[in-house]
Protein backbone atom coordinates (compact mmCIF):
# COMPACT_ATOMS: atom_id res chain seq x y z
CA UNK A 1 0.00 0.00 0.00
CA UNK A 2 2.84 2.35 0.84
CA UNK A 3 4.26 1.46 -2.53
CA UNK A 4 1.03 2.50 -4.23
CA UNK A 5 1.07 5.85 -2.41
CA UNK A 6 4.64 6.42 -3.61
CA UNK A 7 3.66 5.61 -7.17
CA UNK A 8 0.75 8.04 -6.98
CA UNK A 9 3.16 10.72 -5.80
CA UNK A 10 5.53 9.96 -8.67
CA UNK A 11 2.62 10.24 -11.09
CA UNK A 12 1.67 13.55 -9.51
CA UNK A 13 5.23 14.80 -10.05
CA UNK A 14 5.31 13.59 -13.64
CA UNK A 15 2.12 15.47 -14.39
CA UNK A 16 3.47 18.64 -12.80
CA UNK A 17 6.69 18.36 -14.76
CA UNK A 18 4.65 18.11 -17.95
CA UNK A 19 2.52 21.06 -16.82
CA UNK A 20 5.67 23.11 -16.26
CA UNK A 21 6.97 22.34 -19.73
CA UNK A 22 3.62 23.19 -21.31
CA UNK A 23 3.54 26.47 -19.40
CA UNK A 24 6.99 27.35 -20.65
CA UNK A 25 6.11 26.36 -24.23
CA UNK A 26 3.10 28.65 -24.22
CA UNK A 27 5.20 31.49 -22.85
CA UNK A 28 8.01 30.93 -25.34
CA UNK A 29 5.61 30.69 -28.30
CA UNK A 30 4.16 34.09 -27.45
CA UNK A 31 7.65 35.55 -26.91
CA UNK A 32 8.64 34.19 -30.32
CA UNK A 33 5.65 36.00 -31.81
CA UNK A 34 6.23 39.30 -30.02
CA UNK A 35 9.99 39.35 -30.54
CA UNK A 36 9.91 37.91 -34.08
CA UNK A 37 12.31 35.23 -32.90
CA UNK A 38 12.42 32.07 -35.04
CA UNK A 39 14.84 30.35 -32.70
CA UNK A 40 12.41 30.50 -29.80
CA UNK A 41 9.61 29.29 -32.03
CA UNK A 42 11.66 26.29 -33.10
CA UNK A 43 12.36 25.41 -29.48
CA UNK A 44 8.61 25.20 -28.87
CA UNK A 45 8.27 22.82 -31.81
CA UNK A 46 11.09 20.67 -30.48
CA UNK A 47 9.72 20.60 -26.95
CA UNK A 48 6.43 19.32 -28.21
CA UNK A 49 8.03 15.94 -28.81
CA UNK A 50 9.05 15.87 -25.17
CA UNK A 51 5.51 16.76 -24.12
CA UNK A 52 4.13 13.96 -26.28
CA UNK A 53 6.53 11.50 -24.71
CA UNK A 54 5.43 12.64 -21.26
CA UNK A 55 1.82 12.15 -22.26
CA UNK A 56 2.46 8.54 -23.28
CA UNK A 57 4.40 7.91 -20.09
CA UNK A 58 1.66 9.28 -17.87
CA UNK A 59 -1.06 7.34 -19.67
CA UNK A 60 0.95 4.14 -19.26
CA UNK A 61 1.53 4.80 -15.55
CA UNK A 62 -2.15 5.48 -14.90
CA UNK A 63 -3.28 2.40 -16.81
CA UNK A 64 -0.87 0.22 -14.86
CA UNK A 65 -1.90 1.70 -11.51
CA UNK A 66 -5.58 1.18 -12.37
CA UNK A 67 -4.98 -2.40 -13.43
CA UNK A 68 -2.91 -3.39 -10.43
CA UNK A 69 -4.48 -1.51 -7.53
CA UNK A 70 -8.24 -1.22 -8.17
CA UNK A 71 -8.21 2.25 -6.61
CA UNK A 72 -11.32 3.79 -5.06
CA UNK A 73 -12.44 7.14 -3.64
CA UNK A 74 -9.71 9.83 -3.68
CA UNK A 75 -7.18 7.54 -5.37
CA UNK A 76 -9.63 6.69 -8.13
CA UNK A 77 -10.53 10.33 -8.69
CA UNK A 78 -6.86 11.26 -8.84
CA UNK A 79 -6.05 8.62 -11.46
CA UNK A 80 -9.04 9.41 -13.64
CA UNK A 81 -8.36 13.13 -13.43
CA UNK A 82 -4.67 12.58 -14.24
CA UNK A 83 -5.72 10.89 -17.46
CA UNK A 84 -7.90 13.85 -18.36
CA UNK A 85 -5.45 16.55 -17.31
CA UNK A 86 -2.78 14.72 -19.28
CA UNK A 87 -4.86 14.97 -22.46
CA UNK A 88 -5.60 18.66 -21.89
CA UNK A 89 -1.93 19.45 -21.28
CA UNK A 90 -0.88 17.64 -24.42
CA UNK A 91 -3.44 19.58 -26.46
CA UNK A 92 -2.12 22.81 -24.97
CA UNK A 93 1.35 21.81 -26.12
CA UNK A 94 -0.02 21.34 -29.65
CA UNK A 95 -1.65 24.75 -29.51
CA UNK A 96 1.61 26.37 -28.35
CA UNK A 97 3.21 24.80 -31.44
CA UNK A 98 0.45 26.33 -33.56
CA UNK A 99 1.29 29.76 -32.13
CA UNK A 100 5.01 29.17 -32.72
CA UNK A 101 4.41 28.12 -36.34
CA UNK A 102 2.33 31.24 -36.95
CA UNK A 103 5.18 33.29 -35.48
CA UNK A 104 7.59 31.71 -37.98
CA UNK A 105 5.15 32.36 -40.85
CA UNK A 106 4.70 35.98 -39.75
CA UNK A 107 8.46 36.48 -39.75
CA UNK A 108 8.51 35.40 -43.40
CA UNK A 109 6.05 38.13 -44.40
CA UNK A 110 7.18 41.40 -45.94
CA UNK A 111 4.17 43.43 -44.77
CA UNK A 112 4.40 45.11 -41.35
CA UNK A 113 1.94 44.21 -38.63
CA UNK A 114 -1.00 46.26 -37.39
CA UNK A 115 -1.95 47.27 -33.85
CA UNK A 116 -3.73 44.07 -32.66
CA UNK A 117 -0.44 42.70 -31.34
CA UNK A 118 -0.92 45.01 -28.39
CA UNK A 119 -3.92 42.99 -27.23
CA UNK A 120 -2.32 39.65 -28.01
CA UNK A 121 0.35 39.73 -25.29
CA UNK A 122 -2.32 40.69 -22.75
CA UNK A 123 -4.43 37.75 -23.82
CA UNK A 124 -1.38 35.48 -23.68
CA UNK A 125 -0.47 36.55 -20.18
CA UNK A 126 -4.05 35.97 -19.02
CA UNK A 127 -3.96 32.49 -20.50
CA UNK A 128 -0.58 31.74 -18.94
CA UNK A 129 -1.83 33.00 -15.61
CA UNK A 130 -4.89 30.73 -15.88
CA UNK A 131 -2.75 27.67 -16.50
CA UNK A 132 -0.33 28.61 -13.74
CA UNK A 133 -3.08 29.09 -11.18
CA UNK A 134 -4.79 25.89 -12.33
CA UNK A 135 -1.66 23.82 -11.84
CA UNK A 136 -1.15 25.50 -8.50
CA UNK A 137 -4.72 24.55 -7.51
CA UNK A 138 -3.92 20.98 -8.58
CA UNK A 139 -0.79 20.92 -6.42
CA UNK A 140 -2.64 22.31 -3.42
CA UNK A 141 -5.78 20.28 -4.08
CA UNK A 142 -7.58 23.59 -3.74
CA UNK A 143 -11.09 23.49 -5.23
CA UNK A 144 -11.80 27.09 -4.28
CA UNK A 145 -8.81 28.34 -6.17
CA UNK A 146 -9.85 26.17 -9.13
CA UNK A 147 -13.38 27.63 -9.04
CA UNK A 148 -11.95 31.15 -9.03
CA UNK A 149 -10.19 30.42 -12.32
CA UNK A 150 -13.34 29.48 -14.25
CA UNK A 151 -14.64 33.02 -14.92
CA UNK A 152 -11.32 33.97 -16.56
CA UNK A 153 -12.28 31.81 -19.54
CA UNK A 154 -15.04 34.28 -20.39
CA UNK A 155 -12.61 37.19 -20.08
CA UNK A 156 -10.25 35.50 -22.52
CA UNK A 157 -13.16 34.91 -24.91
CA UNK A 158 -14.00 38.60 -24.76
CA UNK A 159 -10.46 39.67 -25.53
CA UNK A 160 -10.36 37.21 -28.41
CA UNK A 161 -13.54 38.76 -29.80
CA UNK A 162 -11.90 42.19 -29.48
CA UNK A 163 -8.80 40.95 -31.29
CA UNK A 164 -10.96 39.53 -34.10
CA UNK A 165 -12.76 42.86 -34.50
CA UNK A 166 -9.49 44.75 -34.62
CA UNK A 167 -8.01 42.35 -37.15
CA UNK A 168 -11.06 42.59 -39.39
CA UNK A 169 -10.81 46.40 -39.28
CA UNK A 170 -7.12 46.13 -40.14
CA UNK A 171 -7.83 43.87 -43.12
CA UNK A 172 -10.51 46.23 -44.44
CA UNK A 173 -8.19 49.21 -44.08
CA UNK A 174 -5.13 47.65 -45.61
CA UNK A 175 -5.45 44.56 -47.84
CA UNK A 176 -1.66 44.14 -47.66
CA UNK A 177 -2.11 43.09 -44.03
CA UNK A 178 -4.66 40.36 -44.75
CA UNK A 179 -2.15 37.51 -44.60
CA UNK A 180 -0.59 38.70 -41.35
CA UNK A 181 -4.01 39.30 -39.83
CA UNK A 182 -5.15 35.79 -40.69
CA UNK A 183 -2.08 34.34 -38.96
CA UNK A 184 -2.87 36.47 -35.92
CA UNK A 185 -6.48 35.31 -35.92
CA UNK A 186 -5.25 31.76 -35.64
CA UNK A 187 -2.94 32.79 -32.81
CA UNK A 188 -5.88 34.34 -30.94
CA UNK A 189 -7.89 31.21 -31.53
CA UNK A 190 -5.09 28.99 -30.23
CA UNK A 191 -4.69 31.10 -27.11
CA UNK A 192 -8.41 31.02 -26.49
CA UNK A 193 -8.43 27.26 -26.82
CA UNK A 194 -5.54 26.97 -24.38
CA UNK A 195 -7.77 28.86 -21.93
CA UNK A 196 -10.53 26.30 -22.60
CA UNK A 197 -8.15 23.48 -21.72
CA UNK A 198 -7.02 25.31 -18.58
CA UNK A 199 -10.69 25.61 -17.66
CA UNK A 200 -11.14 21.86 -18.18
CA UNK A 201 -8.25 21.22 -15.81
CA UNK A 202 -9.69 23.59 -13.22
CA UNK A 203 -12.98 21.68 -13.43
CA UNK A 204 -11.06 18.43 -13.04
CA UNK A 205 -9.37 19.77 -9.90
CA UNK A 206 -12.79 20.57 -8.42
CA UNK A 207 -13.91 17.01 -9.14
CA UNK A 208 -10.69 15.61 -7.73
CA UNK A 209 -11.13 17.47 -4.46
CA UNK A 210 -14.89 17.46 -4.00
CA UNK A 211 -16.16 14.65 -6.18
CA UNK A 212 -18.56 17.11 -7.80
CA UNK A 213 -18.79 17.43 -11.55
CA UNK A 214 -19.19 21.10 -12.50
CA UNK A 215 -18.79 20.69 -16.25
CA UNK A 216 -21.44 21.73 -18.74
CA UNK A 217 -23.61 23.40 -16.18
CA UNK A 218 -25.47 25.32 -18.85
CA UNK A 219 -26.93 21.96 -19.99
CA UNK A 220 -28.94 21.78 -16.78
CA UNK A 221 -30.44 25.16 -17.50
CA UNK A 222 -31.73 24.15 -20.94
CA UNK B 1 -12.06 17.49 -26.01
CA UNK B 2 -14.33 20.34 -25.11
CA UNK B 3 -12.72 23.29 -26.88
CA UNK B 4 -15.58 25.56 -27.70
CA UNK B 5 -16.51 26.88 -31.08
CA UNK B 6 -15.65 30.55 -31.29
CA UNK B 7 -18.68 32.54 -30.44
CA UNK B 8 -19.30 36.12 -29.54
CA UNK B 9 -21.42 35.17 -26.56
CA UNK B 10 -20.02 32.13 -24.88
CA UNK B 11 -22.53 30.22 -22.82
CA UNK B 12 -20.88 28.89 -19.77
CA UNK B 13 -23.09 29.67 -16.88
CA UNK B 14 -21.23 29.49 -13.62
CA UNK B 15 -22.35 30.10 -10.15
CA UNK B 16 -19.42 28.95 -8.08
CA UNK B 17 -21.39 29.01 -4.83
CA UNK B 18 -24.14 26.85 -6.23
CA UNK B 19 -21.72 24.42 -7.84
CA UNK B 20 -19.49 24.05 -4.88
CA UNK B 21 -22.22 22.84 -2.60
CA UNK B 22 -21.64 19.17 -2.22
CA UNK B 23 -24.94 17.41 -1.64
CA UNK B 24 -24.89 16.87 2.10
CA UNK B 25 -24.55 13.22 2.97
CA UNK B 26 -27.37 11.79 5.03
CA UNK B 27 -26.42 10.76 8.54
CA UNK B 28 -25.08 7.19 8.68
CA UNK B 29 -27.90 4.70 8.31
CA UNK B 30 -30.32 7.16 6.74
CA UNK B 31 -31.20 5.82 3.36
CA UNK B 32 -30.56 8.25 0.51
CA UNK B 33 -33.68 7.17 -1.38
CA UNK B 34 -36.77 7.96 0.57
CA UNK B 35 -38.97 6.19 -1.98
CA UNK B 36 -37.67 2.68 -1.47
CA UNK B 37 -39.52 0.36 0.86
CA UNK B 38 -37.59 -0.32 4.03
CA UNK B 39 -37.45 -4.02 4.79
CA UNK B 40 -35.27 -3.94 7.86
CA UNK B 41 -34.54 -1.12 10.19
CA UNK B 42 -32.14 -1.02 13.12
CA UNK B 43 -32.73 1.71 15.68
CA UNK B 44 -30.12 2.67 18.25
CA UNK B 45 -28.94 -0.89 18.50
CA UNK B 46 -26.44 -1.73 21.23
CA UNK B 47 -25.04 -5.20 21.68
CA UNK B 48 -22.95 -6.52 24.56
CA UNK B 49 -20.85 -9.63 25.03
CA UNK B 50 -20.78 -9.58 28.84
CA UNK B 51 -19.21 -6.24 29.74
CA UNK B 52 -17.89 -5.64 26.25
CA UNK B 53 -20.04 -3.42 24.08
CA UNK B 54 -19.71 -4.69 20.50
CA UNK B 55 -22.27 -2.41 18.85
CA UNK B 56 -22.81 1.25 19.68
CA UNK B 57 -26.13 2.80 18.71
CA UNK B 58 -26.42 1.35 15.21
CA UNK B 59 -29.25 2.86 13.18
CA UNK B 60 -29.55 1.63 9.65
CA UNK B 61 -32.20 1.04 7.01
CA UNK B 62 -32.06 -1.89 4.62
CA UNK B 63 -34.11 -1.47 1.49
CA UNK B 64 -36.35 -4.18 0.18
CA UNK B 65 -35.02 -6.24 -2.73
CA UNK B 66 -31.68 -4.51 -2.68
CA UNK B 67 -28.24 -5.73 -1.73
CA UNK B 68 -26.75 -4.02 1.28
CA UNK B 69 -23.09 -4.64 2.05
CA UNK B 70 -21.45 -4.16 5.43
CA UNK B 71 -17.71 -3.60 5.40
CA UNK B 72 -15.09 -2.85 8.00
CA UNK B 73 -12.01 -4.33 9.64
CA UNK B 74 -12.13 -7.50 11.74
CA UNK B 75 -13.85 -6.97 15.05
CA UNK B 76 -15.71 -3.86 13.88
CA UNK B 77 -19.10 -5.39 14.71
CA UNK B 78 -20.44 -6.01 11.22
CA UNK B 79 -20.89 -9.75 11.76
CA UNK B 80 -22.35 -9.18 15.21
CA UNK B 81 -24.84 -6.82 13.63
CA UNK B 82 -25.73 -9.40 10.96
CA UNK B 83 -26.16 -12.11 13.58
CA UNK B 84 -28.41 -9.89 15.62
CA UNK B 85 -30.78 -9.57 12.68
CA UNK B 86 -31.83 -13.22 12.89
CA UNK B 87 -31.05 -13.47 16.59
CA UNK B 88 -28.28 -16.03 16.26
CA UNK B 89 -26.10 -13.84 18.45
CA UNK B 90 -28.38 -14.35 21.42
CA UNK B 91 -27.49 -18.05 21.44
CA UNK B 92 -24.14 -16.98 22.92
CA UNK B 93 -24.27 -16.74 26.72
CA UNK B 94 -24.01 -13.43 28.54
CA UNK B 95 -25.03 -11.36 25.57
CA UNK B 96 -27.48 -8.50 25.72
CA UNK B 97 -29.28 -6.41 23.11
CA UNK B 98 -30.69 -2.91 23.46
CA UNK B 99 -32.63 -0.96 20.89
CA UNK B 100 -34.77 -2.29 18.07
CA UNK B 101 -34.57 -4.13 14.81
CA UNK B 102 -37.75 -3.99 12.80
CA UNK B 103 -38.70 -6.36 10.02
CA UNK B 104 -41.53 -4.81 8.02
CA UNK B 105 -42.04 -2.56 11.01
CA UNK B 106 -42.37 -5.35 13.60
CA UNK B 107 -39.77 -5.70 16.35
CA UNK B 108 -37.82 -8.92 15.75
CA UNK B 109 -36.82 -9.14 19.39
CA UNK B 110 -40.45 -9.79 20.21
CA UNK B 111 -40.99 -12.37 17.48
CA UNK B 112 -40.97 -16.12 17.75
CA UNK B 113 -37.39 -17.06 16.88
CA UNK B 114 -38.27 -19.96 14.60
CA UNK B 115 -40.65 -17.94 12.47
CA UNK B 116 -38.14 -15.07 12.39
CA UNK B 117 -35.41 -17.39 11.10
CA UNK B 118 -37.77 -18.78 8.49
CA UNK B 119 -38.24 -15.25 7.21
CA UNK B 120 -34.58 -14.29 7.61
CA UNK B 121 -32.17 -16.92 6.30
CA UNK B 122 -28.45 -17.02 6.89
CA UNK B 123 -25.39 -18.27 5.04
CA UNK B 124 -22.05 -18.45 6.80
CA UNK B 125 -18.45 -17.89 5.91
CA UNK B 126 -17.48 -21.55 5.70
CA UNK B 127 -19.86 -23.74 3.74
CA UNK B 128 -21.51 -25.90 6.39
CA UNK B 129 -23.56 -28.59 4.68
CA UNK B 130 -24.97 -31.28 6.92
CA UNK B 131 -23.35 -34.71 6.52
CA UNK B 132 -26.34 -35.84 4.53
CA UNK B 133 -27.28 -36.07 0.87
CA UNK B 134 -27.62 -33.01 -1.32
CA UNK B 135 -31.38 -33.56 -1.39
CA UNK B 136 -31.67 -33.87 2.39
CA UNK B 137 -29.63 -30.73 2.96
CA UNK B 138 -32.08 -28.65 0.98
CA UNK B 139 -35.13 -30.50 2.29
CA UNK B 140 -34.03 -30.06 5.89
CA UNK B 141 -35.41 -26.61 6.54
CA UNK B 142 -38.66 -27.44 4.83
CA UNK B 143 -39.12 -30.53 7.01
CA UNK B 144 -38.25 -28.61 10.19
CA UNK B 145 -40.65 -25.83 9.35
CA UNK B 146 -43.43 -28.21 8.40
CA UNK B 147 -44.14 -29.30 4.87
CA UNK B 148 -46.14 -27.15 2.56
CA UNK B 149 -48.80 -29.76 1.70
CA UNK B 150 -49.47 -28.35 -1.75
CA UNK B 151 -45.91 -28.46 -3.03
CA UNK B 152 -44.14 -31.83 -3.21
CA UNK B 153 -40.82 -31.76 -1.39
CA UNK B 154 -38.88 -32.81 -4.50
CA UNK B 155 -40.29 -29.82 -6.33
CA UNK B 156 -39.20 -27.42 -3.59
CA UNK B 157 -35.71 -28.95 -3.58
CA UNK B 158 -35.39 -28.64 -7.35
CA UNK B 159 -36.66 -25.07 -7.32
CA UNK B 160 -34.25 -24.08 -4.55
CA UNK B 161 -31.27 -25.68 -6.25
CA UNK B 162 -32.19 -23.87 -9.45
CA UNK B 163 -32.48 -20.55 -7.62
CA UNK B 164 -29.04 -21.18 -6.15
CA UNK B 165 -27.69 -21.96 -9.66
CA UNK B 166 -26.61 -25.44 -8.58
CA UNK B 167 -29.27 -27.66 -10.15
CA UNK B 168 -27.48 -28.39 -13.43
CA UNK B 169 -24.39 -29.53 -11.56
CA UNK B 170 -26.11 -31.84 -9.07
CA UNK B 171 -29.38 -32.99 -10.62
CA UNK B 172 -27.96 -36.46 -11.38
CA UNK B 173 -26.50 -37.00 -7.92
CA UNK B 174 -29.08 -35.61 -5.55
CA UNK B 175 -28.65 -38.52 -3.17
CA UNK B 176 -24.86 -38.34 -3.02
CA UNK B 177 -23.26 -36.86 0.06
CA UNK B 178 -23.15 -33.07 0.10
CA UNK B 179 -19.66 -33.29 1.51
CA UNK B 180 -18.38 -34.56 -1.86
CA UNK B 181 -19.18 -31.23 -3.50
CA UNK B 182 -16.52 -28.56 -4.09
CA UNK B 183 -16.33 -25.57 -1.75
CA UNK B 184 -18.15 -23.30 -4.17
CA UNK B 185 -20.86 -25.90 -4.75
CA UNK B 186 -21.23 -26.45 -1.01
CA UNK B 187 -21.71 -22.74 -0.49
CA UNK B 188 -24.38 -22.63 -3.19
CA UNK B 189 -25.96 -25.66 -1.55
CA UNK B 190 -26.11 -23.72 1.72
CA UNK B 191 -27.75 -20.86 -0.15
CA UNK B 192 -30.24 -23.35 -1.67
CA UNK B 193 -30.94 -24.67 1.83
CA UNK B 194 -31.60 -21.16 3.05
CA UNK B 195 -33.80 -20.42 0.04
CA UNK B 196 -35.90 -23.57 0.41
CA UNK B 197 -38.10 -21.98 3.06
CA UNK B 198 -38.52 -18.90 0.87
CA UNK B 199 -37.00 -16.29 3.19
CA UNK B 200 -37.75 -12.61 2.72
CA UNK B 201 -34.26 -11.64 3.82
CA UNK B 202 -31.01 -13.46 3.16
CA UNK B 203 -28.04 -12.69 5.40
CA UNK B 204 -24.61 -13.69 4.14
CA UNK B 205 -21.57 -13.56 6.39
CA UNK B 206 -18.42 -13.53 4.24
CA UNK B 207 -19.95 -16.08 1.88
CA UNK B 208 -17.04 -16.05 -0.56
CA UNK B 209 -14.00 -15.80 1.67
CA UNK B 210 -13.26 -19.52 1.34
CA UNK B 211 -13.93 -19.61 -2.41
CA UNK B 212 -11.82 -19.13 -5.52
CA UNK B 213 -12.59 -16.28 -7.98
CA UNK B 214 -14.71 -18.48 -10.26
CA UNK B 215 -16.89 -19.74 -7.41
CA UNK B 216 -17.03 -16.17 -6.07
CA UNK B 217 -18.26 -14.88 -9.42
CA UNK B 218 -21.00 -17.55 -9.42
CA UNK B 219 -22.17 -16.52 -5.97
CA UNK B 220 -22.16 -12.86 -6.99
CA UNK B 221 -24.18 -13.64 -10.14
CA UNK B 222 -26.53 -15.54 -7.91
CA UNK B 223 -26.96 -12.57 -5.58
CA UNK B 224 -27.95 -10.40 -8.52
CA UNK B 225 -30.48 -13.00 -9.63
CA UNK B 226 -31.92 -13.35 -6.11
CA UNK B 227 -32.26 -9.63 -5.63
CA UNK B 228 -35.58 -9.54 -7.43
CA UNK B 229 -36.98 -12.03 -4.91
CA UNK B 230 -35.48 -11.16 -1.57
CA UNK B 231 -33.59 -8.57 0.41
CA UNK B 232 -29.91 -9.34 0.82
CA UNK B 233 -27.47 -8.20 3.48
CA UNK B 234 -23.89 -9.28 2.97
CA UNK B 235 -20.91 -8.88 5.26
CA UNK B 236 -17.66 -8.92 3.33
CA UNK B 237 -13.98 -8.21 3.80
CA UNK B 238 -13.64 -7.97 0.08
CA UNK B 239 -14.30 -4.35 -0.76
CA UNK B 240 -14.34 -5.03 -4.46
CA UNK B 241 -17.14 -7.50 -3.80
CA UNK B 242 -19.12 -4.84 -1.97
CA UNK B 243 -18.44 -2.41 -4.80
CA UNK B 244 -19.50 -4.93 -7.44
CA UNK B 245 -22.61 -6.30 -5.84
CA UNK B 246 -24.17 -3.91 -3.35
CA UNK B 247 -26.65 -1.08 -3.86
CA UNK B 248 -25.92 0.39 -0.44
CA UNK B 249 -22.84 -0.02 1.69
CA UNK B 250 -22.27 0.59 5.38
CA UNK B 251 -18.84 1.03 6.93
CA UNK B 252 -18.39 -0.19 10.50
CA UNK B 253 -15.49 0.68 12.76
CA UNK B 254 -15.07 -0.22 16.44
CA UNK B 255 -18.72 -1.15 16.79
CA UNK B 256 -20.02 2.04 15.21
CA UNK B 257 -21.60 2.67 11.85
CA UNK B 258 -19.32 5.38 10.47
CA UNK B 259 -21.00 5.93 7.12
CA UNK B 260 -23.86 4.48 5.12
CA UNK B 261 -24.63 5.50 1.57
CA UNK B 262 -25.18 4.29 -1.95
CA UNK B 263 -22.26 2.04 -2.85
CA UNK B 264 -21.37 4.20 -5.81
CA UNK B 265 -20.99 7.22 -3.52
CA UNK B 266 -19.09 5.27 -0.86
CA UNK B 267 -16.43 4.19 -3.35
CA UNK B 268 -16.25 7.42 -5.36
CA UNK B 269 -16.48 10.14 -2.73
CA UNK B 270 -17.13 8.95 0.82
CA UNK B 271 -17.97 11.72 3.27
CA UNK B 272 -15.99 10.42 6.20
CA UNK B 273 -12.22 10.39 6.29
CA UNK B 274 -12.26 7.09 8.21
CA UNK B 275 -14.18 5.49 5.35
CA UNK B 276 -11.77 6.89 2.79
CA UNK B 277 -8.77 5.69 4.80
CA UNK B 278 -10.21 2.21 5.12
CA UNK B 279 -11.31 1.66 1.53
CA UNK B 280 -8.08 3.10 0.10
CA UNK B 281 -5.98 0.93 2.42
CA UNK B 282 -4.53 3.83 4.42
CA UNK B 283 -6.05 2.59 7.62
CA UNK B 284 -4.03 2.84 10.82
Amino acid sequence: MRHFAEELEELNQALLEMGGLVESSIHTSVQALVEHDDRMARRVVEDEMLINRMELNIDARVTRLLALNQPVAGDLRLLVMCLKINTDLERMGDLAVNVAERAISLNRLAAPLGPPLQEMPRMASMVEDMLHRTLDAFVRRDAEQASAILPADDDVDRIRDGVYTELITTMRRDPNLVEAAIHLMFVARSLERIADHATNIAEDVIYLVRGVDVRHHHLEEV
Amino acid sequence: MTAKIDTMSPIRAREPEAQNNVTPAPPPGETPFANSTIKLQAEHLNFYYGDFQALHGISLKVKEKQITALIGPSGCGKSTFLRTINRISETIRHTRVEGHIRLDGADILKMDVTSLRRRVGMVFQRPNPFPKSIFENVAYGVRVNGLDKKTPLAETVEKSLKRAALWEEVKDKLHDSALALSGGQQQRLCIARALAVDPEVLLLDEPCSALDPIATAKIEDLLFALKSQCTIVIVTHNMQQAARTADDTGFFLLGKLIEFDRTEVMFRKPSEKQTEDYITGRFG
